[in-house]
């Protein structure tokens, strides 16, 4: 039974939802300049009514996922039956009508709390900002303009055939299909259920001090907007920061291009609008100080809220292909993508230049000794940095620019992309470290020549001595990184100097200072971690390069054949072969597991032992949480006999493939971070070798593949598994036991005699790659003919990167958003007295 | 001049530094053909060459072919040009490499030889239905 209900309620409600935008958006304009209020019970309804029904939108699609309603495309494309709870969440982002909605979700919910929060900026602010609703809720319609056959938007609510073109749907249109294709097995990790979250309320309140400005400009009041304004675009930089490193962590922890940071255009795309915010932040609290920079901020502002809906064009129109390794799948939106960013940026450039004369701004030269001009100078940087990355991502957007044009463009971006930002980036943050330290001093004291040297003289001395002892620790050479180097500990000192001075006399003050302690850590974990991450597989096996290769190529993989230690920098490497992760008892030998009684629930084939120690017998069953996963053990040991295991991950998807993700030894000073590049395929038929034959008698012992085998004794057998066996016939098992390297393994073949038939079933041990079959029963000499064979063993193909002090750049992240939260709470009581005064 | 005259300026040369060197280090699409010839002329900046796997009767790509390590591959492609390559890569094959509609390698010639340093997949099967399994 297919169900409608939701489909045709999710479709009722976006169209309920884009109406009330409109009409929310057209009755706060209209009560901007009303005295009488006429407007404003009317407006505030409107967006009520838009606020619920966004989250009946919400509601509906999730209710339909949940629900497994797979007569539906967008339930069917990105989710399954076996999906637990919180990965039904993440499903819900999945596409990009999903994280549309969720965007708009956020508006909704800030939409409410601006609205209670706000007096007279009320009706300015959310003009502007339900305004930018309108557009996003356009973008989930599907609804096509009867007559000039133009859609807009592309809707979850659509059923799956009227999306597909499948010929089941001509002989039963009411077919529903038993599961769906499944979640992206990249996005089956648990920052996927929080990360974009926090990334989408960074994009969504961007618009917050966006819709100020604009207000502020529109109602005259050019300088006020601010006051309101900053909390937010402090909170804005904090959680659009937090996403982004979310993301940074969520790439180093699943996906296997080696790090957290890859220059992908899809990366790119939020870093410049962040920068830009958070370079307006700065000129804004310049504003609050000394009423300089307003045209700046302003600027800013409007600049970040643009980038962010080019951001969104760039990685959602498709116009990025082959740049980016993500798939993005066009929807067909980019004409109205390109209607979005073309309306706010002439309605920023028309407001902005109407009353552009009137703002004020400072004729006089500033010093070098002011706070305002060291302010300015990071601004600056800060908008450097975004314009160097921005100008490259932007590559594929000229080249259709020029096409669009009748020309003919074959720019293609910079080859080894990391390389390139990295380089340029580089040169700025030394800067920004620089600037980040010296600036305090200018914000917090008058300054003069003479106070400039004893304020500054200590921290000088003491980054340069603590940057000396680095240097000579950790092997610091390269120039670049040493100033960098020495300028990021100069910002923590010079930070730390600031701190204790502020927080004596009021904590709320000290945000700032904690902030730029945070991001000269930032800074140091990623140069050491990026530039000095070693790869500790490089191959010294003394083999040569695959001779076909022209040039010396680095070498960076390791072959590992299970149970053969390879010798790796400073570890004993030990691949131990492939697991199952279980519920209860940690890691379990796949081996050892015979049978599936359904997709989460196997049965063990032979007592072993799991990974947390437990004792497991044939006949055991035991939970898996997710059928697609298996785990290579990799034993990685020290010098010291000391080791740990790591587990990367298999994920054998049907639509992906075979998707592997890393594993990570985490320590203090450094992260050991492995991953499988590949193993042997599973569905290749195994090549054996030809059958040798050995005679032995029950009790002596042989060898199988150069391991020691002991054959035990043989066993009448009264069932064998998928023969029925007649009274007349005979089968045995000959119990063989071979030493392994780390375990005794058994081995079982089986000789049947049925109707005066021989028939052999062997049996196989993976992880010594043998084949032992009973080939024929000598009863006079009591012995038995035995047929060996062998294949390739088991193996993997390993990188492992080291990557030290990590830890640093993720507790500068931790120290950022304190320092913000510090900011915001004082900006926003700020705020609160003068609405309260009556002021704002 | 005033200060904020020169500090004009400064910003001016810094972001034209950043437009040359984008336009310095930016690569460019091209065919194998131009590659070849870039090559010869002593350029060895870093291309992309757009293509595709040459497949069988069956749909099964040829020409790949692993080293014996297993460390590295070879393999054939086609550009848009119709010109097929061998192209060799200093890792094991990517995983998708095989279903992937259209293939995108960096790298250029070494001595005659493309060797891609790089190889991007585009699979767009991979998120788009062929089909309801039924």
């Amino acid at each position: 039974m297919i169900h409608y209900f939701p489909g045709n309620l999710g479709h009722i409600l976006v169209i309920l939802a884009f109406i009330s935008s409109l009409v929310a958006t057209y009755a706060f304009a209209k009560n901007i300049n009303d005295k009488n209020n006429s407007w404003a019970r009317f407006a505030k309804g409107a967006f009520y009514v838009h606020a619920i029904a966004i989250f009946g939108i919400v509601i509906t699609l999730f209710l339909m996922i949940s629900g497994h309603m797979f007569e539906y495309h967008y339930v069917y494309n990105y989710t399954s039956k076996i999906l637990p709870i919180y990965y039904q969440i993440s499903s819900f982002w999945n596409g990009q009508e999903g994280s549309f909605l969720l965007w708009m979700f956020w508006n909704a919910i800030l939409g409410l709390i601006l609205i209670h929060t706000n007096k007279s900026w009320r009706d300015s602010m959310m003009a502007v900002f339900t305004f930018t609703q309108v557009f996003l809720v356009s973008m989930i319609m599907g609804v096509v303009i009867p007559g000039l056959d133009i859609k807009i938007g592309s809707s979850p609510f659509l059923l799956l055939r009227d999306v597909l073109n499948d010929p089941i749907f001509t002989m039963q249109p009411d077919f529903i299909p038993e599961d769906g294709r499944g979640l992206n097995p990249l996005l089956q990790n648990y920052w996927m259920v929080i990360h974009p979250p926090t990334l989408f309320l960074g994009f969504a309140t961007t618009v917050i001090p966006f819709a100020y400005a604009i207000a502020g400009m529109l109602t005259g009041r050019v300088k006020e907007w601010i006051r309101p304004a900053l909390p937010w675009a402090q909170f804005s930089a904090a959680i659009l920061g937090v996403g982004i490193l979310m993301g940074a962590y969520w790439a180093y922890e699943t996906l296997n291009f080696g790090g957290y940071w890859n220059w992908d255009p899809v990366e790119n795309a939020v870093y410049v609008p962040w920068l830009v915010l958070v370079a307006a932040l700065h000129t804004m609290i310049a504003f609050r100080k000394s009423n300089v920079a307003l045209k700046s901020s302003i600027i800013l502002i409007l600049a970040t809220y643009i980038l962010i809906v080019y951001s969104t064009f760039l990685t959602r129109s498709g116009v990025l292909g082959n740049a980016s390794v993500h798939s993005f799948t066009d929807l067909g939106l980019s004409g109205q993508l390109l209607i979005y960013l073309f309306v706010f940026i002439i309605l920023s450039v028309i407001v902005a230049a109407r009353v552009w004369k009137k703002i004020p701004s400072t004729e006089e030269e500033t010093s070098a000794y002011s706070r305002e001009f060291w302010i300015f100078m990071g601004a600056t940087v800060l908008c450097l940095m975004a314009f160097q990355v921005i100008i490259p991502t932007s590559i594929p957007v000229w080249n259709e620019i020029v096409e669009a044009f009748g020309g003919s463009s074959n720019l293609a971006p910079p080859a080894d992309q990391v390389e390139f930002y990295t380089q340029f980036q580089l040169y700025f943050a030394i800067l920004l470290a620089v600037l980040s330290g010296t600036g305090q001093f200018f914000w917090w004291t008058k300054m003069d020549k003479s106070k400039l040297k004893q304020e500054l003289a200590a921290p000088i001395i003491l980054s340069l001595v603590a940057s000396a002892v680095i240097f000579m620790v950790a092997k610091v050479q390269n120039i670049w990184y040493l100033l960098l180097l020495t300028a990021s500990v100069y910002s923590i000192v010079a930070n730390l100097k600031i701190f204790i001075s502020v927080a004596k006399s009021n904590i709320k003050l000290s945000g700032g200072a904690v902030a730029h302690i945070g991001v000269a850590m930032m800074l140091i974990g990623v140069l050491f971690s990026s530039g000095y991450s070693k790869i500790l597989s490089m191959n010294n096996t003394g083999l040569l390069w695959s001779k076909e290769f022209p040039d010396e190529v680095n070498q960076n993989n390791l072959l590992l054949f299970v149970n053969e230690p390879r010798q790796m920098a400073d570890y004993k490497m030990i691949y131990r072969g492939l697991r199952k992760l279980t519920t209860e008892y940690g890691y379990v030998d796949l081996n050892d597991i015979s049978d599936a009684v359904d997709a989460r629930k196997l049965i063990i084939g032979r007592n072993t032992i799991s990974s947390t120690g437990h004792e497991l017998n044939v006949g055991d069953t035991i939970n898996i949480i997710n059928a697609e996963n298996s785990y290579f053990e990799v034993i990685f040991e020290d010098e010291n006999g000391k080791d740990f295991t790591l587990y990367p991950r298999l994920q054998m998807n049907e639509q992906m493939g075979n998707v592997y993700s890393p594993d990570i030894d985490r320590t203090l000073s450094a992260d050991l971070y492995t991953h499988v590049r590949t193993f042997p395929d599973p569905d290749q038929e195994i090549e054996w070798s030809e059958i040798e034959e050995i005679t032995v008698s029950p009790g002596s012992q042989f060898f199988i593949n150069d391991y020691v085998a002991e054959f035990i004794n043989i066993e009448p057998l009264r069932n064998v598994p998928g023969i029925k066996l007649g009274p007349e016939d005979i089968a045995v098992k000959a119990l063989i036991e071979i030493q392994g390297e780390y375990q005794t393994y058994t081995a079982e073949p089986i000789y049947v005699i049925k109707d005066k038939m021989a028939g052999r079933i062997p049996d196989v041990v993976n992880d010594l790659a043998s084949r032992i079959t009973i080939q024929s029963i000598n009863p006079d000499e009591n012995s038995f003919v035995f047929g060996l064979s062998t294949t390739q063993k088991d193996w993997i193909i390993i990188e492992a990167v080291a990557k030290p002090w990590i830890n640093v750049l993720w507790l500068g992240t931790l120290l950022l958003v304190i320092g913000f939260g510090i900011a915001i709470s004082r900006r926003y009581t700020e705020f609160q007295k003068m609405r309260d005064k009556g002021m704002e | 001049m005033k200060k904020s005259h020169i500090f004009g300026i400064l910003i001016i040369a810094v972001a034209i530094i950043v437009i040359m060197s984008t336009a310095g280090d930016a690569s460019a699409y091209v065919t194998f053909e131009d590659a070849q010839e870039m090559a010869s002329k002593g350029n060895d900046n870093k291309i992309h060459v757009v293509g595709k796997l040459p497949k069988d009767g069956s749909g099964n790509v040829i020409g790949i072919e692993p080293s014996p390590d297993m460390m590295s591959f070879k393999f054939q492609m086609v550009d848009d040009n119709n010109e097929t390559q061998i192209v060799y890569h200093p890792n094991p094959m990517p995983t998708d490499f095989l279903r992937s509609e259209q293939v995108v390698v960096v790298g250029g010639y070494q001595n005659g030889k493309f060797v891609a340093d790089k190889i991007l997949l585009k699979c767009p099967s991979k998120y788009q239905e062929e089909g309801v399994n039924t």
